[in-house]
């Protein structure tokens, strides 16, 4: 509740959770909010400008644009976030194990990682695809398998400097055991930072899962994806612009969202940040964090 | 109470494959009993924190024993809320998702007592270190160094331990808080009856609060004093340690 009040407190983070919140929401019950049918053609209709019926207009097929929008809403941002969530907590749980104990146990984890991050992540995409098929279901299955790594790593970072703190020393000297000094102290305190890493690299595994099937390797015809929405769009790309406006404008502004939500998150999240006068001071931290994301993800 | 035999302590420089090996304590024995306070000093880098570590139970030596009470140190069990420590670090001493409360908590959660016990120990041991109960909402943050050390004081007595390790526990501090924290370990030693081993570089502050100390240089122990004798110390590093701080 008081994180809510501390990201409502910036009004653009708030605008951003709204977003996000309502195309959540608008993905989760898209067969109610839809006004048609995604796949339902209707050839007299192609390409035709909005309507009252059909408020985006439709596409080379006639079918409503905004139902395909708000079914896209599934692929692009739902199962995205799915796949972001096991590959957090895959790397999560390695890089808790390896950050905290040290050792051989880290030293064998982290070259199992090191070998997963020699492969360029989209080289390492597309041979899973190759193997695998095409379809949705495979990239977010080599999305899972090729994020994991890197989330570990620096998960690993963040536990290991937690780790070396004089509280954990103290935990440790009056005798807490290692699963609760996990569950009460590494794990809260690592929290911000893990919301800051996956929330930014959320908002570029939205852009590549559009990005692989504007290639048509991704989700296959009929079904919606905002991705696939642009690549349709491509063909008549200088006759008829304002089909490739609409999944375009809706990719930019949640990617945004989600952007700006994962600046505002860190300062809410964290005690120390929540004093206005820290504020800028989180801001440069997270946008360097932020940076760093990019170039990797 | 505490015995320490023949320890040893080793690091490897490097990484995985290194060969450099750092030998930071070399045969260490020393013993301290019920009540008796220890200090431990040495110039930075002589291995002072490292053997804090291994006394805590945190570490374990290469070679050599540590016994407390008779049982093995690295035993958690046999640690449990019976040996505490403060650290030098006061920023990092405490959880900085915790308010004083609950950071207060945390040690009395070992003995399983009831909620209002938790709550009236928590005021108790806040006036114990002069601190009032309006701190039990701060984070650590809004703590100034001398008030976070006394909240890690009081956080260090809540299970009544009968040793206290306490690392460089008021170098960072300044002079008259200092005095301050001194005397309240001082007052603190008389109320629960327990030992203290007070590593420093500050051969005064050991002197102001230890029964005897222990020279260390190089992870070897140079000499053992009571502080009465201090002035006729032996070995040529503890004059020179003495001198330098007489002038
Ligand atoms: N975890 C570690 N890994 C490798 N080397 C270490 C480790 N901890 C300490 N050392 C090395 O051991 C030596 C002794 O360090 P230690 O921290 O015990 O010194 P100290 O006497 O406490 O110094 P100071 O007064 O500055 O705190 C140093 O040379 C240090 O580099
Ligand atoms: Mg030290």
């Amino acid at each position: 509740m008081n994180m809510l009040k501390q990201i409502l407190k910036d009004r653009l983070a708030g605008v951003s959770l709204f977003i996000v919140a309502i195309t959540i929401a608008a993905g989760a019950f898209a067969p109610w909010l839809a006004p048609h049918d995604p796949n339902h053609i209707h050839m007299e209709l192609r390409y035709a400008g909005p309507s009252w019926d059909f408020p985006l207009g439709n596409d080379h097929l006639g079918r409503d644009v905004l139902s395909r929008l708000i079914f896209g809403i599934r692929p692009s941002v739902l199962y995205v976030f799915a796949a972001l969530l096991a590959s957090v907590c895959m790397g999560a749980i390695v890089g808790f194990i390896a950050g905290y104990f040290r050792g051989r146990t880290d030293a064998v984890l982290m070259r199992v990682v090191d070998a997963m991050l020699s492969f360029p992540g989209y080289v390492l995409t597309l041979a899973l695809i190759g193997m695998l098929g095409v379809g949705l279901e495979n990239i977010l299955i080599a999305f899972v398998l090729s994020k994991w790594a890197w989330f570990a790593r620096i998960i690993r970072t963040s536990v290991m400097q937690i780790a070396e703190t004089d509280y954990i020393k103290y935990s440790k000297t009056i005798g807490v055991g290692h699963l609760s000094i996990m569950a009460r102290h590494i794990v809260p305190v690592s929290l911000p930072d893990i919301a800051v890493i996956a929330s930014s690299a959320f908002g570029s595994m939205v852009l590549q899962i559009s990005g692989f099937s504007f290639l048509g390797l991704g989700i296959q015809a009929p079904h919606a994806e905002w991705g696939m929405m642009l690549n349709e769009a491509r063909t008549v790309m200088f006759s008829k612009p304002e089909l490739m406006l609409a999944p375009g404008l809706t990719i930019i502004l949640v990617v945004s969202a989600i952007n700006f939500l994962s600046d505002a998150l860190q300062g809410a999240l964290d005690p120390k940040l929540m004093s206005s006068k820290a504020k800028f001071q989180a801001r440069t931290a997270v946008s360097a964090a932020r940076l760093q994301g990019k170039e990797v993800a | 109470m505490l015995s320490v035999e023949g320890v040893e302590k080793f690091y490897k420089k490097g990484g995985l494959f290194a060969r450099d090996i750092q030998h930071v304590l070399k045969n260490i024995s020393f013993s301290c009993g019920d009540g008796e306070c220890l200090g431990i000093i040495g110039e930075s880098g002589s291995g002072k924190s490292t053997l804090g570590r291994l006394l805590l139970g945190i570490e374990q030596p290469a070679r050599g024993t540590i016994r407390f009470d008779g049982a093995n140190v690295m035993d958690r069990g046999a640690r449990s809320g019976r040996i505490s420590a403060v650290f030098q670090d006061y920023t990092s001493s405490m959880n900085p998702f915790f308010r004083v409360e609950e950071v207060i908590k945390e040690p009395l959660r070992l003995r399983k007592i009831g909620h209002q016990a938790v709550q009236d120990k928590i005021d108790q041991l806040l006036h114990q270190v002069g601190l009032n109960s309006t701190y039990r909402k701060k984070y650590p943050h809004e703590l100034s160094g001398g008030e976070a050390q006394r909240v890690s004081l009081a956080r260090a007595v809540a299970t009544e331990p009968k040793l206290i390790v306490l690392d460089e526990a008021i170098s960072s501090l300044d002079g008259s808080v200092q005095i301050q924290v001194l005397d309240l370990l001082r007052s603190l030693r008389q109320l629960y009856n327990m030992s203290y081993i007070f590593i420093t570089h500050d051969i005064q502050a050991a002197a102001y609060l230890c029964d005897s100390v222990l020279i260390i240089r190089d992870g070897q122990i140079e000499e053992m004093a009571k502080i009465e004798q201090l002035k006729n110390v032996q070995s040529a590093y503890a004059k020179k340690l003495l001198r330098m701080i007489m002038t």
